[in-house]
């Protein structure tokens, strides 16, 4: 079972993400170059939290244009389980794998602290080894995080139980005060309509020790796994080796 | 070689420096410099590169130790984490271009204390900030704190650098010119740090990293004078690019991690300037380069503005000869810029062209060996007057009230507005986040291992007596360390100063820098590097500011602790015996508009028992909570820690004398703790085995703050106060619309 982690020239939240499979959860993982043009042979594949390509015009938008994503498009098409957080999120927005749009924080500026979600749809690669109504406790770092839908996306989200995780206090309850960026509906993350792709602005793995923190995190990699291993072999899944561009980091 | 050199004339301008120092250029080279080699004496004699003023006083502080791997004169300083990890770090003032421009000032700030931890060979971990604003309500000065904290939260944020602590105070004399000190820790394999001396004949002068280009054109020397509100000083000011920042991080670690680098430095104030002059005058070598060759961001840069350019984002680096394809495949897959701009030479002597035409040719040393000043020092005029102080006339005040007034100023409030900003958790390492007395980290490469890191430094205190309020700072930032479980290893510092050449900002300088040396001294902490800012005034001068960052062992970071209340029916206990006292506290300034009072020299020896004490209990988990007892004193203190915990506390102190020094009176050296009451015998007698008073002076529990004197407990609470009102008046800057 191998996870690759793709990695921008900007990402920052790649070496986190990749310490919490391989040290924390034994997991194999990868780091994949953001002009690798393959996925082939991966389990799952991470978008992680980051500045992908300084982001200066809008976050993930020019991520969402370079050659990896090109392939994880196909993974994903394929049904491969893609999860996107903060930044990773962002690029799944801006590449239409997700609906919606990331918006400016409503205080207008970035915001790094712990909140709560609670979760709405257990039926995907990251939420199945967890309860509907479980709540979370993970921090946010992010600037742009706002989620936004018009009626009709909102309405086909609900529909469809496209959404993910929502803000959430301690009790579990969807309130304005645990909503940290105005998102619309506390909606602190999104999936696709098969759940196989999923985006959240929280950063899982940024609590996934005790130490830091919280692990409720450690969860949704978890869940992962369990959804990994559950599913029946694949065909030609080569050993995880990162081509030369990918190693060193 | 002969560079063209143009005759001596009454008329010629001297560049940034003065008669008697070009007199000095002069006859060091036996000639009158040429404009380019007029350029860079002008920047590296600089006050800013030059430390003229400061480097005798600087002898004084202590730079040796147990687990010192580098002291002071390389980019940073680095002592031994354990593990065999080198803890490298070092704070850097970013005071003017803030001033001018406050979020590109702020953010290359942080750009630039990065790139000299970097320069170690060391990968950046953590920052932290200590800031100084005039009041946050006035309508000039409230946009140019947000425009600093989005600058550094700007910049760190993006480039992966979590910003995990700091302090903020506000007052009138920094109005005009704030001050952004940042500090760095970056961490290194021991035996893996890389060097700024250049060596080996032969080997490549290798340029990596953004293009040059016209800003910050004589930032150094625009950072050796005073503000004078010039329109053009915004030019002198740097544009941070936080995503070259991060490209350059990786692209600078993979490259050492080549083995093919030599020697390495970045190129912050002075731009290539410094880097060529500095790194040859360190390896005893000389350079031969070719400015042609250097990148540029834009057309028509005459040579002299290459030399002095201060872009972002630029290291300098020595590579063996034959490895240089290794280090410039690095650059190219992260797509930065890198080319070989020359040569290193036997003989000491610096060699710049400008394609075939030389421009420079000079001995290095000439330029890192400025003059130094050591001009008569006077004390200020203003003290005999401001350390009057007679308390009989104070009028009272109701103490509820001033609490509620304390807890609002900007020093004691919760900086969460601002911290709320800085991603502090990224690299998850972060054990003890913003909002206690210091920051601590995990090493996950030595578990169960931390680091903590603490900044302090008290302008009041200085301006009211500069050598104890040295050591004050030096001895809270310890104090600080202690209280989440610390040990002391290493100290940077930031000096902030008005003008060197004014006798009395001279004469509270060199006692700021004596009041230190003792407190470290005694403590046995070393000095292992820091950064001088003078100049520091607009109309005013500030306060004198020496601001202390303190690092901190801890050999398990689970053992640590944090402010806040533990848990109801814990006992509440004060370690330390400093007497309190109104002198200079923030009391008197916030509730009587006055700053006066004589500060008593504390005891260095008891201080450093208590703070012994402290760390101890805390680490074999006596102590559940810990707070230093700071500015607004004891009173503060427990609110401080009602707050954190969301929970009350009621509390007997000594009386014996006014409420007003009892609850707000401040001292160095008493540490505010919780005890789980079956712990509470260890803690005693602990306590007792390194001869430190403890005071037994109440319980955790309710929502309310009691403190009445123990000598009538049965009349009247001096203080009775809801939690709720605690917390709003302590969160009242983040709550504001």
């Amino acid at each position: 079972m191998t996870i690759g982690i793709v990695v921008f020239p900007g990402s920052n939240c790649d070496a986190d993400t990749h310490h919490v499979l391989r040290d924390v959860l034994g997991q194999e993982a990868r780091y994949v170059w953001h002009q690798e043009t393959s996925l082939d042979g991966l389990d799952a594949v991470i978008l992680p939290g980051g500045f992908s390509y300084g982001d200066y015009l809008r976050a993930g938008a020019i991520a969402a244009t370079s050659p990896v994503m090109r392939a994880l498009r196909g993974y994903a098409r394929g049904g491969g389980p893609v999860l996107g957080i903060c930044n990773g999120f962002q690029t799944l927005v801006e590449m239409r794998l997700l609906p919606g749009a990331l918006l400016l924080n409503a205080a207008g500026e970035f915001r790094c602290q712990h909140v709560r979600v609670r979760v709405e749809r257990t039926d995907t690669p990251f939420t199945c080894a967890m309860h509907e109504g479980d709540v979370l406790r993970m921090p946010i770092a992010h600037g742009e995080g706002r989620y936004y839908a018009t009626d009709r996306e909102l309405a086909r989200l609900t529909l469809e139980r496209q959404i993910a995780f929502r803000y959430c206090d301690a009790a579990g309850h969807v309130t304005l005060a645990a909503n940290p960026n105005g998102a619309i509906d506390n909606i602190a993350g999104a999936a696709s309509v098969s759940g196989t792709v999923l985006g959240l602005m929280p950063h899982p793995e940024r609590a996934s020790e005790a130490i830091v923190g919280s692990a409720d995190g450690l969860r949704i990699f978890e869940s992962l796994a369990r959804w990994i291993a559950a599913r029946p072999a694949r065909e030609a899944v080569t050993p995880g080796r990162a081509g030369a561009s990918g190693e060193g980091r | 070689m002969a560079v063209e050199s143009p005759a001596r004339s009454p008329e010629r301008p001297l560049g940034a420096l003065r008669p008697d120092e070009y007199a000095e250029v002069c006859r060091r080279l036996g000639r009158d410099p040429s404009p380019a080699e007029l350029g860079m004496f002008g920047v590296m004699w600089s006050e800013h590169c030059a430390y003229k003023h400061s480097r005798a006083a600087l002898r004084r502080l202590p730079t040796k130790g147990r687990g010192v791997l580098r002291g002071p004169g390389e980019n940073a300083g680095a002592v031994d984490a354990g593990g065999g990890l080198a803890a490298v770090f070092k704070m850097e003032s970013h005071n003017h271009p803030s001033a001018v421009a406050p979020f590109h000032g702020a953010a290359t700030g942080v750009g630039g204390i990065i790139r000299d931890v970097l320069a170690m060979g060391a990968r950046p971990v953590a920052l932290l900030d200590s800031l100084r604003f005039g009041p946050l309500d006035e309508p000039a000065v409230a946009p140019l704190a947000h425009g600093v904290v989005a600058g550094i939260a700007a910049y760190g944020n993006s480039i992966g650098v979590p910003t995990v602590g700091g302090e903020v105070r506000g007052a009138p004399c920094y109005r005009a010119n704030p001050l952004v000190n940042v500090a760095c820790l970056g961490l290194a394999p021991a035996d893996r740090l890389a060097t700024s001396r250049a060596a080996g004949p032969g080997n490549a002068v290798l340029y990596l990293g953004a293009r040059t280009g016209r800003d910050g054109m004589q930032g150094a020397a625009f950072a050796s004078a005073e503000l004078a509100g010039n329109p053009t000083d915004r030019s002198a000011v740097q544009m941070g690019d936080p995503f070259t920042g991060k490209l350059l991080i990786e692209a600078t670690l993979e490259a050492l991690g080549t083995g093919a680098v030599v020697a390495i430095q970045d190129m912050g104030a002075a731009g290539l300037t410094c880097a060529l002059s500095e790194m040859s005058a360190r390896g005893e070598v000389g350079m031969d380069v070719d400015l042609n060759l250097v990148p540029r961001r834009e057309d028509g840069m005459t040579p002299e503005e290459v030399l002095l350019s201060e872009s972002q984002e630029r290291m300098l680096l020595v590579v063996r000869a034959g490895r240089e394809d290794e280090v410039l495949r690095v650059a190219r897959r992260w797509d930065l810029p890198a080319v070989v701009i020359g040569r290193v030479v036997a003989e000491p002597v610096l060699t710049v062209r400008d394609g075939e035409r030389a421009i420079v040719c000079l001995d290095p040393r000439h330029l890192t060996n400025a003059p130094v000043y050591a001009p008569a020092g006077a004390p200020p005029a203003y003290l005999a007057e401001a350390r009057r102080l007679d308390f009989a006339a104070l009028p009272a005040h109701d103490p509820a009230d001033a609490l509620l007034a304390l807890l609002r100023r900007p020093g004691t409030a919760s900086a969460r507005w601002i911290y709320r900003q800085y991603d502090h958790m990224i690299q998850t390492n972060t054990v003890v986040a913003p909002g206690a007395d210091a920051a601590v980290l995990r090493l996950k490469d030595a578990p169960p291992r931390g680091l903590a890191l603490a900044v302090d430094g008290n302008g009041r205190y200085c301006y009211l007596d500069p050598y104890i309020g040295g050591m004050l700072a030096v001895l809270e930032a310890a104090q600080n360390l202690a209280c989440v479980g610390a040990a002391p290893a290493a100290v940077t510092d930031c000096l902030n100063f008005a003008s060197p050449e004014r006798p009395d900002v001279f004469w509270t300088f060199t006692q700021a820098v004596d009041g230190i040396a003792r407190a470290c001294e005694a403590l046995e902490v070393p000095v292992v590097g820091g950064n001088v800012s003078f100049y520091n005034e607009a109309g005013e001068g500030i306060y004198p500011t020496p601001v202390v960052a303190m690092l901190g062992r801890m050999e398990d970071v689970r053992r640590h602790a944090t402010p806040g209340w533990a848990a109801d029916g814990d006992v509440i206990v004060v370690l330390g015996e400093g007497i309190p006292a109104l002198d200079g506290s923030e009391y008197l300034e916030a509730v009587h508009g006055r700053i006066a009072g004589r500060l008593r020299e504390p005891d260095l020896l008891a201080v450093a028992r208590t703070i012994q004490c402290v760390r101890e209990a805390v680490a074999e988990g006596f102590l559940a909570s810990a707070h230093d007892c700071a500015e607004g004193g004891l009173a503060v203190a427990l609110a401080e820690c009602s707050a954190a915990a969301r929970l009350g506390a009621r509390v007997a102190v000594r009386g014996a004398g006014r409420a007003d020094a009892a609850l707000f009176g401040e001292t160095i050296g008493r540490v505010v703790g919780s005890v789980r009451a079956a712990r509470v015998p260890d803690l005693l007698n602990l306590a007792r085995r390194l001869a430190v008073p403890v005071q037994v002076i109440g319980t955790v529990g309710g929502d309310r703050l009691v403190v009445a004197a123990d000598d009538a407990p049965a009349g009247r609470p001096w203080l009775d106060v809801p939690v709720t009102a605690l917390l709003q008046a302590w969160d009242s800057i983040s709550e504001e619309p």
